[in-house]
C-alpha cells in the first residue's frame, strides 16, 4: 500500500535548485515513488495534485512536502533523510561567511559590506549627541564609505518577478548588477538600465546566464586563462562556446560582460551593451573587444555600429543568424584579429572506440566519407572551420533522401538556434527556455527533462545535445547522461554532443569528453561541427 | 566611462539560487549572502510600481533626512485649550479615528474620566450616556499635532507639553505623564484618577511651566540620546530619562515654584515614565517634519486605538491604513493574565516610528525580561529593525551595538519585501474601562495596514 506524507511548512524558504536537488535526492531513496520539496507556489502545487497528493492550504512562501513511498517505513526514512537535507540547506545558509543576522535584501547586505567601516568613522565613546551636525545624516546609505570594503558586484538569482527589487537596490547604490533570473518583464529592465545609466553602472541581464569579471566567474561560468578579450555577449551560451574555444586555441579572455537576451531589442535600445562597450574600452586589460548578439534591431545595430566605430579598442562582431557566422567561425575570426592561427577543434569520435582526443579532429571527424575536404579547409582559416564547404558538400552532393530525424536536446538557447540553423532540418528544443525553467531549476543544473527525452528518442532518429561545463553547471553531468546516451546508442540511436567547457573547468574537460565518448557518443568542442556532424548522420542513415 | 568592477578584487553580493552563491566560493571570491523570501503574498505587484517611482529615492532620503536632524526642544508647558483647537465637548484620543461603538474598554473609561474632569457629567453613568448618544466629538490625537499615551485622551484643561522643532519649526504637543497604576490613559475614572488630573492642572502643569520660563528650552534631542547611553529605550524604559529631566528642572523648579517645587519633583520622581510623554513629543515633532513628501513610502505614524492599529505615510498626507490591533505578548501584574489584557492601544508607537521603543531595545538590557526576552533577543530584535529602516539615527546611538545609530524610518516597501514588521514595545491596558494598567509586552503589528498603505501608495504613483 502506498504511503504518502503531505507536509507545509509555513515560513521555510530555500531557492529552487537547492529544493530540486533534496527533490531528487528523495525520489532516489528506496522505495520512494516520488518526492516535490517545493515552495508551494500555484505551479509546484499544480504538480503536486497532479501527481495524485491530497493537499492543504498553503501559499508561495510555504514549503511544501509531498512525498510518496512503497510503505511507512520507505516513507519514514525519507522524511528522515528530508529533515536532513533541509538542515543542511540552512547550515549553508547560515555559513561560515554569513554573519548572525544575515541580510534580508540586497539593501541591507550592501549596507552590512559597508557597516562596519561606517561604525568606524564614528567615535565612540561618550559623545554629546546634540552636538551632531544636522545633515550628516539620513544614514550610511548614500554615504561614502570605505572603497576596499565595497561590494563591486551583486548576483541577484532570486524568482524571476522578484528580481527588479533586488537589481534596483543594486543599481541605487551605485552597484553594478549581474541579473541572471529569467522572467523579468521588459519595462523593468529598460527602467533598470535607464537609472544605472544615470548612475553610472552596469546592469548584466536579465537572463545573464554567465559572466566573468576580472577572473571571477559569475553564473554558469568557465574556467578561463586571462588574456586581451573582452566580451559582450547578449547570449550566454553564445559568449561560452566563443571563449571556451578561444581558450582551447590559448587565448584567454580579459571580462565576459553578459547583457541579456533582450538588450540589442528596440525595446531597450542596447543600454548595457553600449555601456559595457564603453567600459572595456578604457580597461587596460582588454586589447579586443567580441560583440556576440542575435541580429539586433535595426535602428540598435546602427547605435552599436556607430560606437563601436568610436572605440580605440578593434571590436569583431558577431550577429548570429542566417547568413551570419557561426560562433565558431567568430572565433576564428577573434583568432585572426589577433594575428593568430585557427587551429583544429578537438573532437572526441572514433565509431569503432578508437580513442581520438583533442586535436585528432579532423581524421576522426567521422565525415572522411563525404567531410574530409571540409575539414582540410579549415587548416587554411579562410572558411572558418569549413561551415559553408561542409555543408555545401553535404547538401548539394547528394538528393534530398528520406533520413532520420535529428533531435536536438539543448540547455543552450544560442546554442540551439546555432545547430538548428546549420542542420536546417530536425526538431530542437531549448530546454533553458523560460517555458521550461518556470518553476524548475535550468538544465545546466537539472538534466530531468533532457534525460526524459534522450531515453523517448526512437531507432531511426539521431540525437545532438549540448553539454556546458564550468563553475554553476552540474558537477558531473556524464554521470547521468552517459547512461542514457548508451542507452540511446543501444537502440540504434546515434547521439552526437556539443561540450562546452575549457581544460580549466572543475568538471574536466577531458574526463567528460572520454567518459561521454565511452558511451558511445560523438563528442566535439565546436556546437558548429557537432551540428553539421549530426545532420550528415541523419542524412546518411 | 570606466567600471569599478573592472578592476580590483572583487567582492560580491549574492541573492538567490545557492549554487551559484557557492560557485563563487569555490572561487575564494568574498561575498555576502542575502537570505532572500518571498514578499509579502499579494505585494508583487504593488512593490514593482512604487519601487519604479522615479520620486521615490529622493522622496524617501528628504523625508528621512528631516526626521533624523529634527532638534526637538521642550519649550512650555501650557494648558490644552490654550493651544489646541478643542471645543468643549471635543476630546482627542490615540490612534486612526474610531467611534464610541467600536471604541474598547480603556478607551471608553478615559472618555468617562475627560467628561468628569471637564464637568460635562455628573457621573460615570452620565457621561456614558452622552458619549454614546453622540454629544461628544472625537478626534485623533494626530491630527493636532498631538500624540497620547495608551488611550491618549485629552481634553481642554490638560496641561501639555510644547515641543518645537528648532531645526524645521514645527511644533508638537503631549499630555502630562500621571504615574502608573489607575490612571486615565489606561482606562481608569476613579475619583483618585479625577484628583490626581485636577492637581496636575492647578500645581504640576503651571510649576513646570513656571520652571521652563526661567531655564529656557531644553533640548531633547540630546536628553534622549544621553539616556540611551543610560539603558533607556525610551518607551518601556524612561528611568534614565526622567532623572536626566528632573535634573534639568529641579533648579528652576525651586526657584519659580517654591511652594510646590517639592511635590512636583516628588511625584515626578515617583514615576519612571515621567519623561515619556516629553519623548513623545520629540519623537512626533521629528514624524512630523517627514510628512507630506510626494513618492516617499517611509511611516510618519504608527498609531493604536485599542480597536485598530494604522499608519500614516509621508507620501500619502492624512490618510490612515489599518488593521485589527493585536494583543500584546508580555509579563503581567500580579493576578492578571492574557485574558484581562485589552487589543494594543496608543500613539507611544511614535516612539519607534522615530526610531527609539522597540526598535532600540538592545540599548535597554534592563528591561527585556519585561518585554519577553533575553538580551540577545533585544539585540536580535533592533538588529532586524535595520532591514526595514531607511537610515540609521546620527544622534540617538547604542553603545552595545557600538555606537551604531538606532535603525530609524521605517519603510512600507521593506516591510512588504521582508515581511518584517517593526517591533514595539507596549504597556498592557486593562480590557474592562476602569482597570488601568495589568502589564508590558511586545506587540506584532498587523500587515495588512502596511500592505493597504503600499497599494494607497501604487496608486499615487503617476503614469507614464
Amino acid at each position: 500500500m502506498n504511503d504518502d506524507l503531505v507536509q507545509v511548512r509555513a515560513g521555510v524558504y530555500h531557492d529552487s535548485v537547492s529544493l530540486m536537488r533534496v527533490s531528487q535526492a528523495l525520489s532516489g531513496l528506496p522505495g520512494v515513488e516520488v518526492a516535490v520539496v517545493a515552495m508551494a507556489t500555484e505551479l509546484n502545487l499544480g504538480i503536486a495534485a497532479e501527481l495524485g497528493f491530497a493537499l492543504p492550504a498553503a501559499g508561495p512562501a510555504d514549503l511544501l512536502v509531498a512525498l510518496r513511498a512503497v510503505d511507512e517505513a520507505a516513507a519514514g526514512r525519507a522524511a528522515a533523510e528530508l529533515d536532513r537535507l533541509l538542515a543542511d540547506l540552512s547550515l549553508r545558509a547560515a555559513g561560515p561567511a554569513a554573519a548572525e543576522h544575515p541580510p534580508r535584501t540586497v539593501r541591507s547586505a550592501l549596507r552590512s559590506a559597508l557597516g562596519d567601516t561606517a561604525l568606524g568613522d564614528t567615535a565612540p565613546g561618550d559623545t554629546a549627541p546634540g552636538d551632531t551636525a544636522p545633515g550628516d545624516t539620513a544614514g550610511d546609505a548614500s554615504g561614502d564609505p570605505a572603497a576596499g570594503r565595497r561590494a563591486t558586484l551583486v548576483l541577484v538569482s532570486v524568482p524571476g518577478p522578484h528580481a527588479f527589487a533586488e537589481a534596483l537596490d543594486a543599481v541605487e547604490a551605485g552597484c553594478s548588477v549581474m541579473i541572471f533570473s529569467d522572467n523579468v518583464p521588459v519595462e523593468q529592465e529598460v527602467l533598470l538600465k535607464r537609472r544605472a545609466g544615470e548612475l553610472g553602472v552596469l546592469v548584466m541581464g536579465p537572463d545573464c546566464g554567465t559572466a566573468v569579471v576580472g577572473g571571477t566567474g559569475l553564473g554558469f561560468a568557465n574556467v578561463l586563462r586571462p588574456g586581451p578579450v573582452g566580451v559582450v555577449a547578449a547570449s550566454g551560451t553564445g559568449a561560452q562556446q566563443v571563449a571556451c574555444l578561444l581558450d582551447l586555441a590559448g587565448v584567454g579572455v580579459s571580462h565576459v560582460l553578459g547583457v541579456g537576451g533582450r538588450d540589442l531589442s528596440a525595446e531597450v535600445g542596447g543600454a548595457s551593451t553600449l555601456r559595457a562597450l564603453d567600459a572595456l574600452d578604457a580597461d587596460p586589460a582588454t586589447g579586443l573587444i567580441v560583440l556576440i548578439s542575435k541580429p539586433p534591431a535595426p535602428e540598435v545595430a546602427q547605435a552599436v555600429r556607430e560606437a563601436a566605430g568610436k572605440l580605440a579598442t578593434p571590436v569583431v562582431t558577431a550577429f548570429l543568424g542566417p547568413g551570419q557566422d557561426d560562433l565558431t567561425a567568430a572565433a576564428g575570426n577573434v583568432l585572426r584579429a589577433l594575428g593568430g592561427e585557427v587551429p583544429e577543434w578537438p573532437s572526441w569520435t572514433g565509431g569503432d572506440g578508437r580513442p581520438a582526443p583533442g586535436g585528432g579532429g579532423a581524421a576522426a571527424d567521422g565525415a572522411a566519407a563525404d567531410g574530409a575536404a571540409a575539414d582540410g579547409a579549415a587548416a587554411d582559416g579562410a572558411a572558418a572551420d569549413g561551415a559553408a564547404a561542409d555543408g555545401a558538400a553535404a547538401d548539394g552532393a547528394d538528393p534530398p533522401r528520406p533520413g532520420r530525424t535529428l533531435r536536438g536536446i539543448y540547455s543552450g538557447g544560442t546554442l540551439c538556434a546555432e545547430a538548428r540553423l546549420i542542420a536546417g532540418a530536425g526538431e530542437f528544443t531549448d530546454y533553458g527556455d523560460d517555458a521550461y525553467t518556470r518553476g524548475r531549476a535550468h538544465p545546466m543544473i537539472d538534466p530531468a527533462l533532457r534525460l526524459e527525452a534522450l531515453s523517448a528518442a526512437a531507432p531511426g532518429e539521431v540525437v545532438l545535445l549540448d553539454v556546458v561545463l564550468g563553475h554553476g553547471a552540474d558537477p558531473d553531468p556524464a554521470v547521468r547522461l552517459a547512461p542514457a546516451i548508451a542507452a540511446a546508442v543501444s537502440r540504434g540511436v546515434p547521439v552526437v554532443v556539443a561540450l562546452v567547457g575549457s581544460t580549466g573547468d572543475p568538471q574536466g574537460l577531458e574526463a567528460q569528453a572520454g567518459a561521454l565518448r565511452e558511451a558511445g557518443a560523438d563528442v566535439f568542442a565546436s556546437n558548429a561541427r557537432a551540428a553539421r556532424h549530426a545532420a550528415r548522420l541523419a542524412d546518411a542513415r | 566611462m570606466t567600471l569599478p568592477m573592472l578592476s580590483g578584487e572583487p567582492r560580491v553580493v549574492t541573492a538567490g539560487a545557492d549554487v551559484l552563491g557557492r560557485a563563487l566560493d569555490a572561487q575564494a571570491v568574498p561575498r555576502v549572502a542575502v537570505d532572500w523570501r518571498p514578499p509579502l503574498p499579494g505585494t508583487e505587484a504593488d512593490l514593482a510600481r512604487v519601487l519604479a517611482d522615479p520620486r521615490r529615492a529622493a522622496a524617501n532620503a528628504r523625508a528621512v533626512g528631516r526626521l533624523v536632524s529634527a532638534r526637538p526642544q521642550l519649550v512650555a508647558v501650557r494648558p490644552a485649550r490654550e493651544v489646541l483647537d478643542l471645543p468643549p465637548g471635543t476630546f482627542l484620543h490615540a490612534g486612526p479615528p474610531i467611534t464610541w461603538e467600536r471604541a474598547s474598554g480603556p478607551m471608553r473609561g478615559a472618555l468617562i474620566g475627560a467628561m468628569l474632569l471637564e464637568g460635562l457629567a455628573a457621573d460615570a453613568g452620565e457621561a456614558e450616556e452622552r458619549l454614546a448618544s453622540g454629544r461628544a466629538r472625537l478626534e485623533p490625537c494626530h491630527r493636532h499635532r498631538t500624540v497620547g499615551p495608551m488611550a491618549g485622551v485629552v481634553s481642554p484643561s490638560m496641561w501639555m507639553f510644547e515641543v518645537r522643532d528648532a531645526e524645521h519649526g514645527g511644533t508638537a504637543y503631549c499630555s502630562l505623564n500621571e504615574g502608573l497604576g489607575k490612571v486615565l490613559r489606561y482606562g481608569a475614572y476613579g475619583p483618585e484618577v479625577i484628583d490626581r488630573l485636577r492637581w496636575m492642572g492647578e500645581v504640576l502643569g503651571p510649576s513646570l511651566r513656571a520652571a521652563l520660563e526661567l531655564t529656557g528650552p531644553l533640548d531633547l534631542r540630546a536628553l534622549v540620546a544621553q539616556a540611551l547611553q543610560m539603558g533607556d529605550e525610551l518607551h518601556n524604559r524612561n528611568r534614565a530619562a526622567t532623572s536626566l529631566l528632573i535634573r534639568e528642572l529641579a533648579p528652576g523648579l525651586v526657584e519659580a515654584a517654591p511652594a510646590h517645587a517639592a511635590g512636583v519633583l516628588r511625584f515626578a520622581g515617583g514615576n519612571d515614565h515621567f519623561f515619556l510623554n516629553a519623548g513623545m513629543a520629540a519623537c512626533k515633532v521629528s514624524t512630523d517634519a517627514a510628512r507630506d513628501v510626494p513618492g516617499s513610502t517611509l511611516v510618519v505614524a504608527m498609531a493604536r486605538n485599542g480597536t485598530d492599529f494604522g499608519v500614516q505615510v509621508s507620501g500619502l498626507g492624512d490618510r490612515w491604513f489599518t488593521g485589527p490591533a493585536g494583543v500584546p505578548d508580555g509579563l503581567y501584574l500580579g493576578a492578571y493574565g492574557p485574558a484581562d489584557a485589552n487589543p494594543d492601544i496608543g500613539d507611544s508607537t511614535i516612539t519607534e516610528t522615530a526610531g527609539l521603543g522597540g526598535f532600540a531595545m538592545a540599548a535597554a538590557p534592563a528591561i527585556v525580561r519585561f518585554v519577553g526576552g533575553d538580551v540577545s533577543a533585544a539585540v536580535a530584535a533592533t538588529r532586524s529593525m535595520y532591514e526595514i529602516t531607511l537610515a540609521e539615527h546620527p544622534a540617538y546611538q547604542i553603545p552595545g551595538l557600538g555606537f551604531r545609530g538606532t535603525p530609524v524610518g521605517v519603510d512600507v516597501t521593506l516591510v512588504a519585501r521582508t515581511g518584517l514588521l517593526p517591533t514595539v514595545n507596549t504597556g498592557i491596558a486593562g480590557r474592562v474601562a476602569g482597570t488601568g494598567q495589568v502589564g508590558a509586552g511586545l506587540v506584532t503589528p498587523p500587515a495588512s495596514a502596511f500592505t493597504e498603505a503600499l497599494a494607497a501608495l501604487a496608486g499615487a504613483v503617476p503614469a507614464g
